[in-house]
């Protein structure tokens, strides 16, 4: 067990900057997901972790100890891939024992791993098998069996869910928790998957084009989305953004077509400034004066409903409603937002207004 | 899964096989069924008459001690050029799947050898290594060293043995570069982090995921050594000096074509061909059993 700390990591390749500057501690047993779209540099961050890439600047350390130039052997970790990376001419067994055979530990003590892990992964069974002759899942089990066995001090996931169907992804989701909440193994986990990122994490790294747009718990992420990129990219469906105004005491955003929104708190000193205005689906609520919309389109979920609206000035709206749709397809609604739900950004950066 | 295909027309898919078919009957079914009718009858010297004789070419062919000779020589022969053309095939196919500037010229530059007739790629060896107008067989005699392949038997043997697998590395090559391809970079990057240093991994990874390709080339290899170096023999050194480049092949060749004794060299060819399909069913049954197949 140990801390990961990443310090000012930079990657290039070549001209092009992959990674601009990445800092976090990742503490004695947290749960830390990287989240981002593809392309966003997440991946490459974790296999600079694992020592699979070059870092080009910074520093990162493991357990306190600096690994930029140690082999992926020598840093301690485990990593599980998202194509699993089994070796395919070896049984469950074997892919399980293979880097404890290396590293020289007993023949006794390799099965009491491995047994103990086939137990917890319930993979006794299939432990004279080759891979080929496993399903999905449990392939990704055999992936983590042989992550755990090595009792590493940390764990690298690289999008280990992603080859499997919505079920077991959420199944083996859940395992995944389980087995970090009893293992209690530091863990750097990347997904594009904000439900995955939601639950499974005690810190999410939301990145984007190489930089950290935010860090913090899955309720601060949704709560206080630091940027528009991490407001839209957190929540489903994703936040309304409206084009506004604070108006010219500071106490309300103006927005298109005539909508004035008090603020929780009176800001004079942004009197008079262009902002972005955010919204969650699920903030808004019919109301008697407010956002006054067409209905364009409904999906019922059957737990809750979210409506399509159109506001007279084409912008699109969404609002989601509990429950089994109460409105229809062209129905005129007025909706507004609860209490402290507006998320003001500036216009010009994205940043969030605090 | 396996898919049936079934046709309506129920001549089609005879016709399609045709060619094939065609192919194998003229170019094989005949000359070999030509082989085995011929070994067992004697012909006169001007092809005129031929009786019927049983095995007699047979007992005349395997109690000549020259044959064993050449048996051997074919022997030390096709296990060198198997194990050399394979040997560094295998590994500049591993050199050229690392990341390395020009690896798309360099993999260019090992297929070309492929292209070339065995006579012709015999002719530049010769160029090479003949010792008055060769560069490096001029070069080796002002080093000192007595080269000679015209007059030495090993020297001789050794250079036939290496332009038949520089012929056959490039084959090689192309394959065992495809396999290596083929192999998972994360399968490899696993390994590196469960902590296999590179040789570890070469055995434990790269060559067990590579043995269906290195069975299917064990078995080309050995085919190509017996049966499709006669070409290079041929232009070198016409199996010479003495007797000391003679392979089965080389010998089937000079006692049909150049002695005349049809019956005799259908004899040997026949044997020749027994002994490969003895070889090859051995590989199949004994060596395949540690193949993996993914």
């Amino acid at each position: 067990m140990a801390t990961v700390e990443i310090r000012n990591v930079r990657k290039s390749y070549g001209p092009v900057e992959a990674i601009k500057g990445i800092d976090i501690a990742i503490r004695d047993g947290e749960f830390l997901v990287l989240l981002g779209p593809s392309g966003c540099g997440k991946s490459t961050l974790l296999r600079m972790v694992a020592g699979l890439e070059g870092i080009t600047g910074g520093e990162i350390a493991i357990g306190g100890r600096v690994v930029n130039h140690l082999d992926p052997k020598d840093r301690d970790i485990a990593m599980v891939f998202q194509n699993y990376a089994l070796y395919p001419h070896m049984t469950v067994f074997d892919n399980m024992a293979y880097g404890l055979k290396i590293r020289g530990i007993p023949k006794a003590e390799i099965r009491t791993r491995v047994d103990k892990a086939a137990e917890i992964l319930e993979l006794g069974r299939f432990l004279d098998r080759r891979p080929s002759q496993l399903s999905g899942g449990q392939r990704q089990r055999v992936a983590m069996g042989r992550a755990i066995v090595r009792e590493p001090a940390a764990f690298l996931f690289d999008e280990p869910l992603s080859n499997l169907d919505a079920k077991l992804r959420t199944q083996m989701r859940v395992e995944i928790k389980r087995l970090q909440d009893r293992l209690g193994i530091t863990s750097l986990y990347v997904t594009h998957d904000q439900v995955e990122a939601m639950t499974l994490a005690d810190r999410i790294l939301v990145m984007n084009h190489g930089v950290a747009e935010q860090i913090g718990t899955p309720l601060e992420v949704y709560q206080r989305p630091a940027s528009l990129f991490v407001a839209g990219f957190i929540g489903s469906p994703p936040m309304n953004v409206l084009d506004g105004r604070i108006d010219d005491r500071g106490e309300a955003v103006l927005v298109p077509g005539g909508q004035r929104l008090a603020l929780p708190q009176p800001r004079p000193t942004d009197a008079g400034r262009a902002v972005k205005l955010g919204i969650r689906p699920e903030h808004l609520a019919v109301a008697a004066a407010g956002f006054s919309i067409e209905i364009e389109l409904v999906e019922a979920l059957g737990a809750d409903t979210v409506v399509y609206g159109r506001l007279p000035d084409g912008e699109t709206l969404l609002v989601r409603m509990a429950g089994i749709p109460t409105v229809r397809e062209r129905d005129r609604l007025t909706v507004a937002p609860q209490d402290g739900a507006l998320h003001l950004f500036d216009a010009a950066t994205g940043r969030r207004m605090e | 899964m396996q898919r049936r295909v079934t046709f309506d027309n129920r001549l089609l898919p005879y016709l399609l096989l045709a060619p094939q078919v065609a192919v194998t009957l003229v170019f094989f079914i005949w000359p070999a069924a030509q082989a085995i009718w011929q070994s067992v009858h004697l012909q006169d010297a001007f092809g005129i008459r031929s009786e019927f004789v049983w095995f007699e070419n047979f007992t005349h062919v395997l109690s000549d001690p020259n044959y064993l000779d050449t048996l051997k020589v074919t022997v030390v022969f096709s296990v060198a050029v198997t194990v050399l053309a394979m040997g560094v095939a295998l590994l500049l196919a591993v050199l050229a799947d690392s990341k390395i500037k020009g690896a798309r010229a360099y993999k260019t530059l090992l297929i070309w050898p492929y292209a070339l007739a065995p006579a012709v790629a015999a002719v530049l060896w010769m160029f090479i290594f003949n010792p008055d107008i060769g560069s490096f067989g001029r070069a080796l005699r002002a080093l000192g060293y007595d080269w000679d392949y015209r007059l030495n038997g090993g020297q001789a043997l050794a250079m036939v043995i290496m332009a038949a697998s520089w012929k056959q590395v490039s084959y090689n090559f192309i394959f065992f570069l495809a396999g290596l391809q083929a192999i998972p970079r994360s399968v490899m990057e696993a390994a590196s982090i469960d902590g296999a240093g590179p040789v570890r991994r070469f055995l434990t990874i790269t060559f067990p995921l590579l043995s269906p390709t290195t069975f299917f080339l064990l078995v080309v290899d050995m085919v190509y050594a017996f049966f499709e170096t006669f070409g290079t023999i041929h232009a070198l050194t016409q199996g010479g000096p003495g007797k000391a480049t003679e392979t089965l092949i080389f010998r089937v060749y000079q006692d049909g074509v150049v002695n005349n004794d049809l019956g005799g060299s259908s004899a040997q060819s026949v044997i020749l061909m027994v002994i490969v399909i003895a070889l090859t069913a051995v590989q199949f049954r004994f060596v395949e059993r540690k193949v993996h197949y993914a």
